[in-house]
């Protein structure tokens, strides 16, 4: 049984760390041992978060080597850039489609990248790069909030070993009832964006 | 088969302390350690609470203890410096029942002062130390510790790390067994033990106990040669290595084919197995963070041993950065091929090297942020063509005040009148930053009010002040204004009251109210405090209300003697601040983009892609999804640009 590692990333307030609770679970569900390491970052809302979740037969480090990240899920565009030394060549990344600038992008002090310099950057790694719209299907589903479960469905593609409902119980099981529609919509929606 | 759950490590702690049958928990909230009490208050068989600071928790876990209750006190690494008085007399004494004090390191100082390595304290206070590696060891060690507690009539330190705290890893749940109901729940409530000897520290029943507590370490340490969590696992013999902690983890990820000798008990060391180790291995390494606690405890063995000459002292470990240092210290073979295509130095990506140190460089990411490494740090990137033509620069995303702070509009003031700022320990901190940059010291919690009374009494050409929150006020603030108050200094100490512990993720404290397992109680008042400490001038003001804040401000600053300015407004996130969230808005015809309002460092307002005809400027913008309506930006605005709250009403009826 290889070793799966998966890097989160996104920005505080995002849902980055209930997805990674999702894909955390999913693993145990499907059998493997499962590490998950996380970053509680010092400010309550907007600073970088992430996560590191490991699957496979017997996991030892909760943290990733340097370069052995097999899947890349961000939530925000900006934040896709922020760990590429984690990556290799052949990593498989996904990108969600929000955009969230930092202070100093506001102010003017900084520049957002275009999603062409965002695929550059990347494309500089790996060329398995998937921008996923995830908040144009998160709306379609009903609820923009749900951006993250978009992602986690496109990734969920990669991932052939684990059937679509394994993901979609652990998903019910940890969202509000109300929401449990809408979030299995979005998770259909985003493993469609890019069936394979 | 038992059922499997993944717990973080503070879940673990907290379902181990349910399953040993621990009746009182004590702690005070502190990142990575807070989510331990969170948990153990759900479970109602354990009576839990926040105390104002940690060595009061440890003082109620050892009273616990002394009543013949299995106790659990727990902290952060910097909390047992405040409980550390507490901590030496507990092992002084003993006690009748169980008490471990789980406490939560931080290497790399994710959200800390400084770094420190708490099995110091350990061997220091003549106490065990226990080391999970993972949630399931922190689950049972909980246990394992209780029982060597009451055993060894000691209290048991339970050293956890950041990333044993903050990960999750499969664990298999027991029951609250083997304690007998009677135990958990007695009838009548137990006799208290007399024993004076024991228990009354003076100095001649301490000179006594002394003896009895070097002769538990001797005890503890034949104990150590059998303990089940200290374990061999012997594999190729060229190397052998010492492990504890998460560290364990790490090599074993790195060298899987080398010999473990693994620590679950590193203080005291069990030498006969160190000496059994190394004679069946042709290299002996330790892995750990921080000190060379392990190593050095080798080292007085008379055994050659390296640790901190392969692997750094400073930061935390990772699987990148053992395998950094195993590589250059020729345990491992170089890798190859490099991993990225092109790599650094075909300046596809490159990091300036004060972003990207010796560790592992998604940290360097993190450490890009002025709060770790210096405002001005963003990585630039270079994308695409081959040389890298195409530069982008990865823009900062530092931790900040929230929009809707309360403390923005407190330190707009103090900025506005120059002030000299003794900050402390809170989300306030974050007031140090670009663009406000309105801290200018701080230390340890509590510390501001010492530190502005030291500043008034030496003298200083500026006004200062010193500026404090609400929890950390009643943490260690309350005896350092009263000595203000005593020694009689024109200190000014704003108390910044937004109603919750924040930084922490909004736990209860004495002002709030409420206690941690969500019992209404008695809400201190700041200003009735102050008074009785013998503080005369007591403004509230809101800091919302920047003309309130500068004239109380002024107020204390222009007369002698002491002064508290209570800040009262609650954290923009609680549930009750979110039902008075609006938007505001910029009328853009009379905006000229002198950009005074992007002086409060407030996320909400961006600069938008109108410009000023006459200056040329960006006119400010409200990102309507993040502006809560505090209106601070709108006092600062000059040209009445940014519409209040009753304007937008106004707007929004016609």
């Amino acid at each position: 049984m290889k070793t799966i590692n998966f890097f989160l990333t996104g920005v505080g307030g995002q849902g980055t760390l209930l997805a990674s609770n999702v894909l955390a679970q999913v693993g145990v569900r499907a059998g493997f041992d499962v590490k998950k390491a996380e970053l509680h970052g010092m400010a309550q809302r907007g600073g970088s978060v992430s996560s590191q979740i490991r699957w496979g037969e017997e996991i030892h480090s909760p943290l990733i080597t340097e370069g052995e990240v097999d899947y890349l899920a961000a939530f925000e565009k900006l934040e896709a850039l922020r760990y590429l030394e984690m990556l290799r060549p052949g990593s498989t990344v996904l990108v969600g489609e929000m955009a969230i600038p930092p202070l100093s992008v506001s102010s003017g002090d900084d520049v957002y990248p275009d999603d062409e310099q965002v695929q550059r950057v990347i494309g500089a790694v790996t060329d398995d790069v998937h921008f996923v719209p995830s908040l144009r299907l998160a709306e379609r589903a009903g609820n923009v909030r749900a951006h993250n479960v978009v992602v986690l469905g496109a990734l969920s593609n990669f991932i052939e070993q684990v059937p679509a409902e394994t993901w979609l119980e652990v998903i019910a099981g940890w969202v509000p009832k109300r929401y449990i529609d809408v979030n299995k919509q979005a998770f259909q929606m985003g493993r469609d964006s890019l069936a394979r | 088969m038992t059922k499997k759950e993944l717990l973080s490590g503070n879940e673990a702690v907290a379902r181990g302390a349910y399953e040993a049958g621990v009746r009182v928990a004590a702690a005070y909230p502190g990142t990575p350690s807070t989510e331990i009490l969170e948990n153990l208050a759900t479970y109602s068989a354990i009576y839990s609470e926040w105390a104002p600071n940690e060595k009061v928790a440890l003082d109620v876990a050892v009273g616990a203890a002394y009543a013949g209750s299995r106790a659990m006190a727990v902290m952060k690494h910097v909390g047992l410096n405040v409980a550390a008085d507490a901590f030496f007399y507990a092992s002084m004494t003993g006690m009748e029942a169980g008490l471990v004090l789980v406490c939560a390191d931080d290497p790399n100082m994710y959200s800390s002062q400084n770094e420190q390595d708490n099995r110091n304290y350990a061997k220091f206070a003549r106490v065990p130390c226990l080391e999970p590696s993972d949630s399931q060891e922190a689950k049972d060690m909980v246990g394992v510790a209780l029982d060597m507690s009451e055993r060894f009539d000691s209290p048991v330190m339970l050293r956890v790390t950041t990333r044993i705290s903050h990960s999750d890893t499969l664990v298999e749940l027991g029951e609250r067994a083997g304690v007998p109901p009677e135990a958990l729940e007695p009838a009548k409530p137990p006799e208290y033990r007399i024993d004076r000897a024991k228990y009354v520290m003076v100095p001649g029943n301490a000179r006594r106990r002394h003896p009895v507590i070097e002769e538990r370490i001797a005890k503890l340490k034949a104990l150590a040669e059998t303990f089940p969590l200290n374990q061999v696992e012997m594999g190729d013999t060229s190397l052998g290595i010492v492990a504890a902690g998460v560290a364990y983890q790490y090599a074993r990820e790195v060298f899987p084919e080398a010999s473990f000798l693994k620590l679950g008990m590193t203080y005291p060391l069990s030498e006969q197995m160190v000496r059994d180790f190394v004679a069946q291995v042709d290299r002996l390494i330790v892995v750990e963070e921080l000190d060379p606690f392990i190593e050095n405890e080798i080292k007085l063995m008379g055994i050659e041993v390296e640790g901190k000459s392969i692997f750094p002292i400073c930061g935390e470990l990772d699987p990148t950065v053992v395998r950094r240092c195993a590589v250059e210290a020729g345990l491992l073979p170089p890798p190859s091929p490099p991993r990225l295509r092109g790599g650094s130095e075909a300046g596809l990506l490159s990091f300036p090297p004060h972003t990207a140190p010796s560790s592992s460089s998604s940290r360097a990411a993190l450490l890009s942020s002025p709060l770790h490494a210096g405002p001005s740090s963003s990585p630039p990137l270079a994308g695409g063509t081959e040389g890298g033509q195409q530069q982008v620069k990865l823009p900062a995303r530092p931790p900040l005040l929230c929009p809707g702070c309360p403390h923005r509009g407190l330190f707009t003031v103090t900025n506005k009148l120059k002030l000299v700022v003794n900050g402390d320990i809170g989300c306030y901190t974050l007031g140090f930053l670009p663009p406000l940059s309105a801290l200018h010291s701080c230390g340890c919690m509590g510390a501001s009010i010492g530190v502005a009374h030291g500043v008034s009494k030496a003298g200083i050409a500026q006004k200062h002040v010193a500026v404090i929150g609400d929890s950390t006020f009643f943490h260690t603030g309350m005896p350092a204004l009263l000595n203000v108050a005593y020694n009689q200094s024109d200190t000014v100490v704003i108390i910044a009251d937004n109603r919750t512990t924040a930084m922490t993720g909004h736990q209860q404290h004495p002002g709030t109210g409420m206690t941690l397992m969500g019992e209404p109680t008695y809400a201190v008042e700041f200003e009735d405090l102050a008074k009785a400490m013998g503080i005369q001038r007591v403004h509230t003001v809101d800091p919302y209300d920047l003309q309130a804040v500068e004239a109380a401000l002024r107020d204390c600053l222009d007369n002698p003697g002491p002064a508290v300015v209570v800040s009262r407004r609650e954290c923009a996130l609680l549930p009750t601040a979110r039902k008075r969230w609006m938007t505001l808005a910029v009328n853009a015809d009379r905006c000229n983009g002198c950009g005074l309002c992007f002086q409060v460092g407030c996320p909400a307002i961006v600069k938008s892609d109108v410009f000023d005809e006459k200056t040329g400027r960006a006119k400010a913008r409200i990102d309507p999804l993040l502006c809560t309506g505090c209106e601070v930006c709108a006092q600062v605005c000059a040209r009445k640009a940014i519409l209040f709250r009753e304007e937008m009403k106004e707007v929004e009826a016609t």
